[in-house]
């Protein structure tokens, strides 16, 4: 292993300092001279035909500079495939979820705004709703959208091997059905921006997560060419996918007023409107069927998927291949049939959340096949590793697998006295019964979708030695801006403090497809490293040019630059630096590079191929104890052993783990939008429980290093796959502790309690 | 309504400003003073983004009247650098890990100030009750806990 002198070094964030002093300004820190409000009107019905709007009453109020509603954007609709642009800015006919944006105001500030768009008067008419997947897929229902029938949204199917060949031919066969709960991703930054146009275009400061999908959103709304679209990145607070990997009605809204008005116009969801309106998590039902050998060999798999996608298609598609995609890893598959549905109802829009599609299927495959482990007398690490894939290994739907520390992780796990000893003190009658569970899974990195998928870098040399980083994509928290200058740092030979990243501007920066599907680390990390290697060659030819040898010989290490094995032959970067850029008739050296990993052609259709570049493997284990009066879950200790190929920042890889584990508890334990006819009963952070310091297990985060063969340094991903491991650990844990298997997410103390009280009937 | 005037000290520096009487402090804080590293998350004193610490104790911002502030002591995260020395608490969420997107973190270090300024040598147990009011999604707050351990280290030392 090559040694290097930032990569794999636990290295502060390049943006801690702001962040830790406030200085740091995002979307709703910004303002402008002469600022308006924009607010939105929202929709009292789910499902309701809009009869009239009479907004004078609105325009009239003292303040009041523009009103806007649906029919303003001409019929302008967006999704995420050319055949699903179903969603509009603002309802126009009818509305199709509660709280869908109807209209809205600009207004001098903030009140002005709100009151006026208490003044609009809508006249609805209230029709029949539909607010359950399966109800909506039968023959008669409430139809949401006259363009498909039976509210299908999206339907995707896989078929490899022989299914029902495979079953016949199996020893035991299990059909259970699973449900994953309604989730929101959880940001605590409300979605914002500021918006100016003017006569170079529209100018907008964005909470966005990835900024290249708002800039084509408004070029296309705003029949603007991409040059006259500048999307500034502020901080983001936040994302974990779905709403601000999307545009918004305020951000439309805020440019048509700009338009209007040549005034810079705000907008700041409240977080009443994050959790009634933006996106969240698909529930999903999942009936899947598990055929097994005798020794625990899985057969086949058979999956049925309903989810429930809400009021428009949004990234849907993208939803639903993931439901299938990697099914078949991170245990070994010959036969699986994949059929799923996105079903259409009025209920607030279903999309990408960390972990996205994935954590659904991945749930139940883990839970039956441990289930089915234990009819057949073997232990959850036994199954597991029985069946765990080892590197080279191709799926059946032909995804390659280049590396995987799925086997050491889950072995790691075994060796230690969490595992080993998780049977001392059990079958009292103590109040708390303790559980321990296990979970294996796999998470894509270097995600690819349809359409654009490179990212992009500029290295710019200055000409006293220092550097700045061009980056199109948006650290929303991951860390990303600080793995991506120590790529830079590592090639120039520079250390981090060198370096200063220039964040998103679409008027600047190279163009990139966006922070989602873990793909940053890997693909911008490339790009990162191209450009930086552009520069280091340019500056390469010159000091080999002086000492008379050749570029490859040049060594850049330790802010020097010298010639390989002959330490008379070195001189400092900067000194370099200034020779290049002042010698002859001067010179600018600029570094290009993008990524091209994984442009085979996938089969998006029928989900055969890479759906990125590589694959982290996560082991997880977590202890808990429950309490058999309340059914109250208390979890104790996880441990996480992944595989990110190589942590390029070990201290920003186990924060990261850290993080998404316990957002995945929260799914597994607690989180839950409560639903009544499309109304979301509970929002607001009080009543929508996500997890606080006093709800968290000490976790430790053990590396297994596999030093991936595609990515920058050996790096796979790291965040999204702990939040696939740990619902499954936790309701093996909940089933080791009760002997219980819950099917469903979340599991409630309510549920819990249940059914050890029918467990103690049916014991009796 | 009439604007009431109000005197307080504000990060160590007297302060005078007329304030409407229904503003709320995080709206006198963030629009009146432009001191926009206390952030607004939801509004409703749940998630603990815009606590500062007011009188010696941290209050929810969002939830406190404006006019509250007469008199007293007010501390926002601009407040706890000298010159550009950061504060060991900041200093300890930069070099542990104790933030990500960030957006929580003003709110968390205010928590942290109040607790150890009070605790200087907490427990765990104690560090966990002393941020129990503030939401980090990113995190999962193991960080922040060892943040705030290292700054109690750190703080021990200076003293």
């Amino acid at each position: 292993m090559e040694e290097y002198s930032v990569i794999g070094k636990r290295i502060p964030r390049v943006d801690g300092r702001v962040k830790a002093t406030g200085e740091a300004k995002y979307a709703a820190d910004y303002e402008m001279p002469g600022m308006l409000w924009c607010k939105i009107l929202r929709s009292p019905y789910a499902h309701a035909r809009i009869l009239n709007i009479d907004t004078s009453r609105a325009e009239r109020l003292p303040g009041v500079k523009a009103v806007c509603t649906g029919k303003d954007f001409q019929g302008w609709r967006w999704g995420w495939m050319p055949q699903t642009r179903d969603e509009p800015p603002l309802a126009v006919d009818k509305v199709r979820y509660l709280a869908e944006a109807v209209a809205a105001v600009a207004a001098v500030d903030e009140d002005t705004a709100e009151e006026a768009t208490e003044l609009i008067k809508v006249d609805y008419e209230e029709l029949p709703g539909v607010f359950e997947a399966e109800e909506a897929m039968q023959e008669g229902a409430p139809q949401v959208h006259d363009y498909v029938k039976n509210n299908l949204s999206v339907d995707f199917h896989m078929d490899f091997g022989d299914v029902e060949k495979a079953f016949r031919e199996s020893y035991l066969v299990h059909e259970d059905r699973f449900e994953t709960g309604r989730c929101i991703t959880g940001y605590l930054e409300p979605p914002a921006a500021v918006a100016l146009w003017d006569s170079t275009g529209i100018t907008i400061w964005a909470a966005k997560q990835s900024p290249y999908f708002v800039y084509r959103h408004l070029a296309d709304c705003f029949k603007l060419p991409l040059n006259k679209v500048r999307v500034v990145q502020p901080f983001i607070g936040g994302g974990f996918g779905g709403t601000k990997n999307d545009s918004l009605a305020g951000d439309f809204c805020s440019v048509l007023f700009s338009k209007w008005t040549g005034k810079p116009v705000k907008f700041v969801y409240s977080m009443k409107e994050v959790l009634m309106t933006c996106r969240r998590r698909h529930n999903m039902i999942i009936y899947n069927k598990m055929g097994m050998q005798k020794d625990g060999t899985i057969t086949a798999m058979q999956s049925r998927v309903i989810a429930d996608g809400g009021a428009y298609t949004a990234i849907g598609p993208l939803s639903m291949y993931l439901t299938g995609a990697i099914s078949t890893l991170p245990y070994k598959l010959p036969n699986f049939k994949h059929d799923a549905y996105r079903i259409f109802t009025n209920n607030p829009i279903s999309a990408a959340m960390r972990g996205h599609g994935v954590t659904h299927t991945r749930f139940a495959a883990e839970l039956q096949m441990e289930m089915m482990a234990e009819q057949l007398g073997l232990d959850p690490l036994e199954i597991r590793l029985k069946n765990a894939v080892t590197a080279p290994h191709e799926t059946v739907n032909r995804v390659k697998v280049h590396s995987a520390g799925l086997v050491e992780g889950l072995k790691t796990l075994g060796e230690t006295p969490q595992w080993k000893d998780k049977d001392q003190g059990k079958g009292g009658e103590e109040q708390w019964l303790q559980g321990v569970g296990l979970s294996g899974t796999c998470y894509l990195g270097g995600a690819r979708q349809r359409g654009h998928q490179s990212c992009g870098a500029v290295v710019r040399l200055c000409e006293d030695g220092t550097v700045d980083y061009l980056t199109g994509a948006t650290d929303c928290g991951q860390g990303s801006d600080t793995v991506l200058v120590q790529i830079v740092a590592e090639e120039l030979g520079l250390a981090v403090e060198d370096i200063d990243i220039k964040r998103v501007d679409t008027a600047v920066t190279p163009c990139d497809a966006g922070s989602y599907g873990s793909r940053v680390t890997v693909l911008a990390g490339e790009a990162a490293k191209r450009a930086a290697q552009d520069v280091k060659e340019q500056l390469a030819k010159v000091a080999a040019a002086g000492w008379q040898v050749a570029p490859e010989e040049i060594v850049f290490k330790d802010r020097k630059v010298f010639v390989k094995g002959t330490p008379g032959k070195a001189m400092s970067f900067d000194k370099l630096a200034k020779t290049a850029c002042y010698s002859g008739s001067g010179a600018v050296i600029i570094g290009k590079g993008y990524s091209d990993y994984g442009i085979e052609v996938l089969d998006f259709e029928r989900g055969a191929g890479m759906p990125g570049t590589s694959f982290s493997f996560t082991s997880q284990l977590t202890a808990l104890d429950v309490d058999r009066e309340t059914g109250f879950v208390k979890c104790k200790e996880m441990i996480i052993a992944h595989d990110c190929g190589r942590p390029l920042n070990p201290i920003n890889v186990e924060a990261q783990n850290q993080g998404a584990a316990i957002q995945g508890m929260g799914q597994a334990l607690y989180e839950q939008f409560v639903m009544k006819q499309g109304q979301t009963m509970n929002p607001n952070l009080a009543g929508y429980k996500m997890p606080l310091s006093l709800d968290i297990p000490r976790i430790e985060v053990i590396d297994i290093i596999t030093d991936d063969t595609t990515g920058p340094y050996g790096a796979k991903e790291a965040s999204e796959g702990a939040h696939v491991s740990a619902p499954p650990s936790v309701a093996s844990a909940i089933h080791d502790a009760t002997g219980i298997w819950f099917k469903e997410q979340p599991i409630t103390p309510e549920k819990i309690v249940m059914a050890l009280r029918k467990k103690k009937e049916k014991g009796c | 309504m009439e604007m009431r005037k109000i005197k307080f000290t504000l990060n160590g520096k007297p302060c005078e400003i007329e304030v409407k009487p229904w503003r709320t402090l995080l709206e006198m804080i963030r629009e009146d003073l432009h001191l926009t590293g206390t952030k607004e998350g939801c509004g409703e004193g749940e998630c603990g983004s815009c606590t500062v610490i007011l009188g010696g104790k941290t209050v929810n911002s969002c939830l406190v009247p404006a006019v509250e502030a007469d008199n007293q002591e007010l501390i926002t995260i601009e407040g706890l650098p000298e010159g550009d020395k950061l504060h060991p608490i900041q200093e300890a969420f930069v070099n542990k890990a104790g933030m990500q997107c960030g957006f929580c973190t003003p709110g968390v270090i205010m928590s942290a100030k109040a607790l150890l300024d009070k605790t200087p040598a907490p427990s765990e147990e104690e560090i966990r009750e002393g941020i129990a009011g503030n939401f980090c999604r990113c995190t999962g707050y193991t960080k922040i806990i060892e943040s705030i351990q290292a700054a109690a280290e750190m703080m021990k030392g200076d003293k």
